[in-house]
Parts: structure tokens; C-alpha cells; sequence
């Protein structure tokens, strides 16, 4: 053994004689078994108990009060009363008054009764014996006796035939439940393929309206660097569909000085410099809001892919895994910003049937 | 005739033969002990043992939180409106008259502030929510880290398993139904996920959703999913799991006076009733204050959901943030072949998620495999003398964390001034990385701690008096330390790493080991080996240094 320890262990090492005594019986380490109950404060000092019981009343007293409080903040304070109260800033006066009446009224309650349980209560542990969860073997026996000749009477060991056909319907009938669900909703057919710019064509294009003033827009009004949301005219928020539409249709704009545009293919799709792309994010759906006017990065603040708007799009970093659509847009004779057809490839996340 | 008369008369005498009731008290549990049965079911339970430990009040926090979620879920469902349909908003917020938003979100606006107590009672549904699945975990690891988990409980530790993966799922729909910007943007989440299912994510998604997203079905059909589907299983689960525990009895640390065939501890009445009623109190009292004092998930700041707007800090309750974590780090690998599309950006880390959390789940079949012990088990391990078990829960957590980290990466960004991409990049080679260092870490630091229990059971413990020897040396006087501290020390296993049998048998034929054979024997030795504990001291050892000329 490597430890050192020298002569040097000296007696008072050794514990007492009593620990001697039970090591020399063999086992160093036996079970002492439990040790006797040492009795509390409240055990032998009558004032001491009395001053608990105070105590457990004192607590549930406090607990009416609060019952009290809470009531009357219920009543008296109104529900759009706000108050401002250090740290915590401009708060409810009446969710304060009341969550904190609850809390006091609940807490002296558990408080209480813990305080007894600990103080008052006998705290003598006793042990109490275990039984294995496991049966006997004559127990054991005994069911899988009953169980074969319940099994033998029943013929379904003997009767393959029922057995199988049994079998057979039990595994079926989950289906219905299976085709009852059919009806939740409608096949997903194109519908993820085409947004409401498929309304537009050469002959009738479609006006780009500007998300904020609701006006369609002309070239002009797009300053270079500068990133605006627009939405297909005839999109309004009250229609019915507003929400599944918005969903797929919005796009945002950016115009970015012509020499800038890395991405040929891009620059041909906008008009004079302005992209547009949707603003749905490739990865799982988010709009993206964030765009750095230097690098013409765009970023989805819901998971950080970032697209480089000057090169058609491109993820540049994080998880998303191809590019934004873009939206080929031109002008119409009154000089506003229309799109002549819907994007190319399906907006938003990814999915199987996405070619 | 007279004998069958006999007969019944001798049977019509009234069975009771009971004495007469001492009080009002008596007299009323006679009746129900006649028609239920009280008398036994309290024989065997009114003087249950149940032994007592801080950490197992744990499992009571979920239970009581749980109680509280569905008490103040039950409040919020007389004035919540699951709707999609759209109004205007008139009501006592001023910022947002006139704004469109759907019945859901206006509903929880009257909640907020219309009704009177409606935010508080909303407050306390979602902290006790959050301290629900904290409490859950934490009591998992409890469980994890002391064994608990061992024969005969295997089958509990499921229940519990299932407990929390669904209480995270309820949470997240929960989180969903107020259709404010934040819980909008969780559910488009979720709908990019399923359509990243390859061959069937688009018609999950129209079934789901009942058509395109976000359409007006989901929160109506997330509402039904969360008060009624969920949590009625998790009740279902929740009674089964405390049937098992009450059956099974409570485990219980060695100590003196205790073995693996008894319970020690106190009565269920009136210490045990007394103290977890009264604790049920205090969670409830300090749940209620929290709500008071801090505010969670204010709808009102975020504004309505819609699908071209987004808040920042886009971030989902912390139980999901790990998810939130591996779709942050995944690169966007798409694979695009014979007009299909595979996203596996999102689909990996969609697997990922259960993965991760199942893991766990089966630990216990895997262990029990490895150490093919079939004994049953009521003593806790202490973390230290399961150096591997620990080390890989510990891992487990690390992993957590990490993902966690990659979840708020633009909050860390943001607060501690470095760059998303940076830390995006760490945590991508952290997920990997970190995990392995903190089993190396945590198993060398068990087995330093096991290497001190042995000193102190062979040399005593410290006393901090000096002495002087004769020859000039100083040395510290070692006390030999109680018998009940030894026994506690000296009480767990030790299991043997598993040999392989021979290859070749007696009669020189070479024997064919399994490749599962093979490897549960690496396994067994990677658990119990060399290096995975330190000997403890025998009583042979002892014996020697405490004879008086243990001289080395
Ligand atoms: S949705 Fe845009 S990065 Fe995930």
C-alpha cells in the first residue's frame, strides 16, 4: 500500500474502546442498526412546545388576514390601475395586490403545518419491513395453472382458425379511426406551389402595394439601401384569407446600386436595381425583418440564416437550406412597380414534394 | 320447512356484530366502512412509512404544480375563446385599439386586463408551468443519479419519462393558444418541421392545420389537444406513477438501521400528511407571489400574430429551447433529387429532439443489461459510487445546456456583446465535443471522492489537532470515524465487470461469442473495470491498520 502513514497513528486514531468492541466481532463495517430517538427542544421543554404552538397559530393567522386582503383588493383596486413599484417597474396594482395577498394566505398555511409537523409532531422513525414485489414460486404456480386452464377452456390454442381471424380484425379495425381523420383538412394538391402573385400574367400584371400605405409604388419611391414590404394588390387585412395569403405573399424589396448585384440571373428578375423577394424564410417560415444596409445581408431573426440580397439570396449562414424566391417585377405604363407572373419555385420552408 | 326457517332466521341476524360507536366521528366511518370498505384500505396506509429526504420533495413539486396548473387551466377556460375568427380589438389596452386580431388573442386580452384577477390567475398557469417541467426534470435526475431508477422501479421510471415529455409538449401548446406574435411564430415553426417529414409532411400539415398555415383550425384544435387529450393521459400516468411509488415504497439512503428489506421513516399521519399538505401551500403561496411580482409571457407587449411580422427575441419557454438549439446549429443540408426535396436541416434535428430525450428513457434497461443484476434495489446509490452512471447523466446535462446556449444565441449575442455566428460555430462543435469532457471530468471527480472515502474509512477523518512526534515530524491526529459513518461508507456494491467466456471450451472446440455478448462484456467492464472504481476498503484492511501495527 502506498499510503504513508507512519507510527505515528496514534491512539486517539483508534476511536473509542465501544468501536473496538463491534470490529473485533468481524465486520467492521456492520450495521449499528437504528439509532436511538434524541428528543427535541419541544420534547422536554414544556415552554419551548408552547412557544411552537404560537407560533403554528401565529402563521395561520396571518393566513385569515391575507384571506381578508385579498378579498378586499378584489373589490377595492380596479382592474386597469397600474402602478409603479421599485424594481419591478409599471406593474397591475390589482395582479400585484392580489398575487401577493394569494401567496401570503397559501404560504402561511404550508408554513404552519410544516412548523407543527417539525416541532410538535412525534419524529420517532420507525422502520417498516418490505416485501419482495415479486410472488412466491407457489403463487406463480398457481396462476399460471389457473391461467392455462382458463386458456384451454377458452379453445384458443385448438381453434386456429378463430385465432387468426381474430387476429386479423383486431389489427384492422384501428384503420377506421385512421380514415376517420381523412376529413381534417384537404389534400395538399399545388397549393403550396403558388402564392397570389399567380393571379398576375404579362397581360394583366399585378401592382405591388406598399405594406404601410397601402399604395402601389413606382420606382422612385424605393431609395437605394433601403428595404420596404409590399403585399399584391386586391390583399386586403380583412379579408377572410388575409392571414394564409400575407402568409406566402409577402415580399420585400430592396434596391440595391445595379453595379453592386453579384448575381446576373437576379439582377434580370428586378427593375433598375430593385429586387424582390419574398419575405418568407427558406428555413421554416419566419418573415425576415433584419437587413444590414453595408453587406446587403438579410437576416431571420427566428433562427439567424442570413441571405445576401446582392447575390440572389444566397444562405450565407445558418440553417436554412436554399435560397429566397425571388419575383420577377417590371413597370407598367403609369411607371408602377407590377409583377407579370408568380415566383418560380414555392415560397417558404422546404418540403418532399418541392422540386 | 322449520329447518330451512331456522336457517334463514339464524343468517337474518344482523352480520354487525360491531360494538356500539364511541362518537359522531366513529359512527360516520362505520357507515362508509360498511359501503366502501375504509377500515382496510386504511389499515395498511394511515401508518405508512415514508422516509424523509430534501430531495424528495421534488417529486412533490411536480405533483403539487401540477395540481395548481390544472386548477387555474380550469379558471382560464370560463373566459378564454379559442377562436381564430377575427375582431377588433376595443377593450381597456389602449395601444392596441383598433388593431385586428383573432377571438383567442382578444380573449386573453380581456383575461389580462378586463378581468379581475384573470392576469393573476394567467401568471400563475404559466410559472406553475415552467416550474412544472423544471421540478420534473430536476426529480428525474434525482431519480437518475441516486438509482432509484433499478428494479422493481424500471416500469415507473417510464411513466415519469412520459410524464415529462408530455408535460413539455402541453406546455408548447399551451404556449400557443394566446396567438400573439411570439406563440404565432412557435407555430409556424412547427409547421416547417412537419413539412420537412419527407413523403407525408405536406399532408400531416393539411390535416393538421386543416389546410394552408395558419388557416382557422389550429388553435381550436391545439386548445382541445391541451385541456382535455394531454392532460388527460398525463393523469392517467400521474396516478399510476404515485400507485407505483406508495407499492414499491419510497427508496431510502444507507444508513445505520437500514437494509434493503425495511423502510425507516415517519408515518403518513399525521408527520407525513402535515408536511406535504402543508408544502403543497408553499408551492402554491410562492407560485402565487411569483406571479404577483414577475411577469411571464406579457401577450399584450408583443402584439397579434401575424405570418409578415415577427417581434425579436423570438424565443420559445426554456424546456424547448434545446430544440430550439439543434435547429439553430443544423446547417441547411437539403438534398434536391427526382423532383424531391429532403430537408434535412430541419428533419435531423427533428429526430434529434426525441432522440435525445429517449436516451434517457431506456437508461435503465441498458444498465440493468449491462450489470446483469436482477436483484431488487431500495438503498440509493451515492452518485459517486456509480462514476459511469454519473458521468453520463452528467453528459446528458452538459448536452442539454449546450443545445440550450445554442437556443438563446441571439439573447447571448445580444447581452454579452459577441458574435451569433461565433457562437453558432462553438456550439456546433461543442454538441459533439462537451458532452465527452464533462463524462471524463465528472467519473475522475467520482473516483476522487471514492478514493477519499476509503482514506477516511481505513485512517479516520481529520481532526485538525497537530501533533508533534518525538523525532520532530508534525502530523495530524486522525479520528477514527463512528460506526454508523463507516457502515454508511462501506454499505454499496461493488458489481464485477463481466467475463467473456472462454474461446475455447474444455474440449479445445472454439466456443462462438455473440457480437452482443461481446459487447455487453466491453460494456460491463467500461461501467465496473479497472479505472471505473476504487476498491473499497475491506474489512481485512481495516483490520489490519486498526490493530495498532499497521505498518507499511
Ligand atoms: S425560419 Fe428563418 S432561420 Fe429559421
Amino acid at each position: 500500500m502506498s499510503h504513508d502513514m507512519s507510527e505515528d497513528k496514534l491512539p486517539e486514531s483508534h476511536g473509542s474502546a465501544g468501536q473496538h468492541e463491534v470490529a473485533s466481532h468481524g465486520d467492521p463495517f456492520a450495521d449499528p442498526g437504528l439509532p436511538a430517538h434524541e428528543p427535541r427542544r419541544t420534547d422536554i421543554d414544556e415552554r419551548a412546545a408552547k412557544r411552537a404552538e404560537r407560533q403554528v397559530s401565529l402563521m395561520f393567522v396571518v393566513s385569515m388576514l391575507a384571506t381578508v386582503g385579498f378579498i378586499a383588493s378584489y373589490v377595492a383596486i380596479d382592474a386597469d390601475k397600474i402602478v409603479y413599484i421599485f424594481p419591478l417597474g409599471h406593474v397591475s396594482a390589482l395582479n400585484f395586490a392580489l398575487g401577493l395577498t394569494l401567496g401570503v394566505a397559501l404560504f402561511c398555511i404550508g408554513a404552519g403545518a410544516v412548523h407543527w409537523a417539525r416541532t410538535l409532531m412525534s419524529d420517532h422513525e420507525l422502520p417498516a419491513e418490505r416485501h419482495p414485489i415479486e410472488a412466491d414460486d407457489e403463487v406463480r404456480a398457481d396462476v399460471i395453472e389457473q391461467f392455462k386452464t382458463g386458456a384451454a377452456e377458452s379453445g384458443f390454442g385448438r381453434r386456429k382458425m378463430i385465432r387468426n381471424t381474430l387476429i386479423g380484425s383486431m389489427a384492422l379495425v384501428p384503420l377506421s379511426g385512421v380514415v376517420l381523420l381523412r376529413d381534417l383538412g384537404p389534400l395538399p394538391e399545388k397549393k403550396l406551389q403558388h402564392t397570389g402573385w399567380d393571379l398576375a400574367t404579362p397581360e394583366h400584371p399585378l401592382p405591388l402595394v406598399n405594406m404601410n400605405t397601402n399604395k402601389p409604388m413606382k420606382a422612385e419611391d424605393i431609395v437605394v439601401g433601403s428595404l420596404t414590404f409590399a403585399k399584391p394588390e386586391g390583399l386586403e387585412e380583412d379579408d377572410e384569407t388575409f392571414q394564409q395569403q400575407i402568409a406566402k405573399d409577402a415580399l420585400m424589396l430592396v434596391r440595391i446600386a445595379p453595379e453592386n448585384i453579384k448575381d446576373k440571373d437576379s439582377a434580370e428578375l428586378g427593375f433598375e436595381g430593385i429586387l424582390a423577394y419574398s419575405k418568407i424564410c427558406t428555413h421554416v417560415g419566419c418573415p425576415i425583418s433584419l437587413y444590414e444596409q453595408q453587406t446587403h445581408h438579410a437576416l431571420c431573426p427566428c433562427h439567424q440564416s442570413t441571405f445576401d440580397l446582392a447575390d440572389g439570396a444566397r444562405v450565407i449562414f445558418g440553417p436554412a437550406g436554399h435560397p429566397l424566391p425571388q419575383l420577377k417585377i417590371t413597370t407598367n405604363e403609369e411607371g408602377f412597380l407590377v409583377a407579370t407572373g408568380d415566383f418560380a419555385e414555392p415560397v417558404g420552408p422546404s418540403f418532399w414534394e418541392r422540386s | 320447512m322449520s329447518a330451512a326457517n331456522s336457517a334463514t332466521s339464524g343468517a337474518s341476524k344482523p352480520a354487525s356484530t360491531r360494538e356500539k360507536p364511541a362518537n359522531k366521528a366513529e359512527a360516520v366511518a362505520d357507515w362508509a366502512d360498511g359501503r366502501l370498505g375504509i377500515y382496510s384500505l386504511a389499515k395498511a396506509n394511515l401508518r405508512k412509512i415514508f422516509p424523509d429526504h430534501w430531495s424528495f420533495m421534488l417529486g412533490e413539486i411536480c405533483l403539487y404544480t401540477f395540481i395548481i396548473i390544472i386548477l387555474t387551466g380550469v379558471y382560464l377556460t370560463l373566459f378564454f375563446n379559442p377562436s381564430m375568427g377575427e375582431v377588433v380589438y376595443h377593450g381597456s389596452y389602449a395601444p392596441l385599439n383598433g388593431i385586428r386580431m383573432s377571438e383567442a388573442y382578444a380573449s386573453t386580452m380581456d383575461i389580462s386586463f378586463d378581468v379581475r384577477g384573470g392576469l393573476l390567475i394567467r401568471q400563475i398557469h404559466h410559472w406553475a408551468a415552467i416550474v412544472f417541467v423544471a421540478a420534473m426534470l430536476v426529480h428525474m435526475m434525482r431519480v437518475f443519479f441516486t438509482g432509484a431508477f433499478r428494479k422493481p422501479r424500471e416500469v415507473n421510471w417510464i411513466f415519469g419519462f412520459l410524464l415529462l415529455f408530455l408535460g413539455m409538449f402541453d406546455g408548447f401548446m399551451g404556449y400557443s393558444l394566446p396567438d400573439d406574435l411570439l406563440s404565432g411564430t412557435g407555430i409556424r415553426f412547427m409547421e416547417g418541421a412537419i413539412l420537412a417529414v419527407p413523403l407525408v409532411g405536406t399532408y400531416l400539415q393539411f390535416f393538421l392545420f386543416g389546410g394552408e398555415f395558419p388557416g382557422t383550425d389550429i388553435i381550436p384544435r391545439f386548445f382541445t389537444i391541451h385541456i382535455l387529450l394531454i392532460p388527460g393521459v398525463m393523469v392517467g400516468l400521474l396516478v399510476a406513477h404515485l400507485i407505483l411509488v406508495f407499492y414499491h415504497k419510497h427508496t431510502q439512503w444507507a444508513g445505520p438501521g437500514k437494509t434493503e428489506k425495511n423502510v425507516v421513516g415517519m408515518p403518513l399521519m399525521p408527520v407525513y400528511m402535515a408536511k406535504a399538505g402543508g408544502f403543497f401551500f408553499l408551492v402554491f403561496g410562492i407560485i402565487s407571489a411569483m406571479a404577483a411580482i414577475a411577469t411571464v409571457n406579457p401577450i399584450w407587449a408583443y402584439g397579434p400574430y401575424r405570418p409578415d411580422q415577427v417581434s425579436t427575441d423570438a424565443q420559445p419557454d426554456w424546456y424547448m429551447g434545446f430544440s430550439e438549439g439543434l435547429i439553430r446549429i443544423m446547417p441547411g443540408w437539403e438534398i434536391r433529387a427526382w423532383g424531391h426535396t429532403l430537408n434535412m436541416g430541419v428533419f435531423v434535428p427533428l429526430m434529434i429532439f426525441p432522440l435525445v430525450l429517449a436516451v434517457i428513457a431506456v437508461y435503465p434497461f441498458i444498465e440493468s443489461w449491462v450489470s446483469g443484476d436482477k436483484r431488487e434495489h431500495h438503498i440509493l446509490d451515492r452518485p459517486r459510487n456509480a462514476p459511469v452512471r454519473t458521468g453520463l447523466g452528467a453528459a446528458w446535462i452538459s448536452l442539454y445546456l449546450v443545445l440550450l446556449i445554442g437556443g438563446g444565441n441571439d439573447l447571448i449575442a445580444t447581452h454579452l456583446h459577441l458574435s451569433i455566428n461565433d457562437i453558432t460555430y462553438f456550439v456546433r462543435v461543442g454538441f459533439f465535443v462537451i458532452p465527452v469532457i464533462t463524462f471524463v471530468i465528472t467519473k475522475r471527480w467520482c473516483l476522487g471522492l471514492q478514493r477519499r472515502d476509503r482514506d477516511k474509512v481505513l485512517h479516520g477523518r481529520e481532526t485538525g489537532v497537530i501533533k508533534r512526534l518525538p523525532h520532530g515530524e508534525f502530523v495530524e491526529v486522525h479520528a477514527q470515524l463512528p460506526q454508523d459513518k463507516l457502515h454508511k461508507l462501506t454499505a454499496h456494491d461493488q458489481p464485477l465487470p463481466m467475463e467473456l467466456p472462454a474461446e475455447v471450451d474444455e474440449n479445445g472446440v472454439a466456443a462462438k461469442t455473440g457480437i452482443l455478448t461481446k459487447t455487453r462484456a466491453k460494456l460491463s467492464h467500461g461501467f465496473y473495470g479497472e479505472g471505473s472504481q476504487i476498491a473499497k476498503p475491506t474489512a481485512e484492511e481495516h483490520h489490519e491498520i486498526t490493530s495498532g501495527h499497521g505498518h507499511h
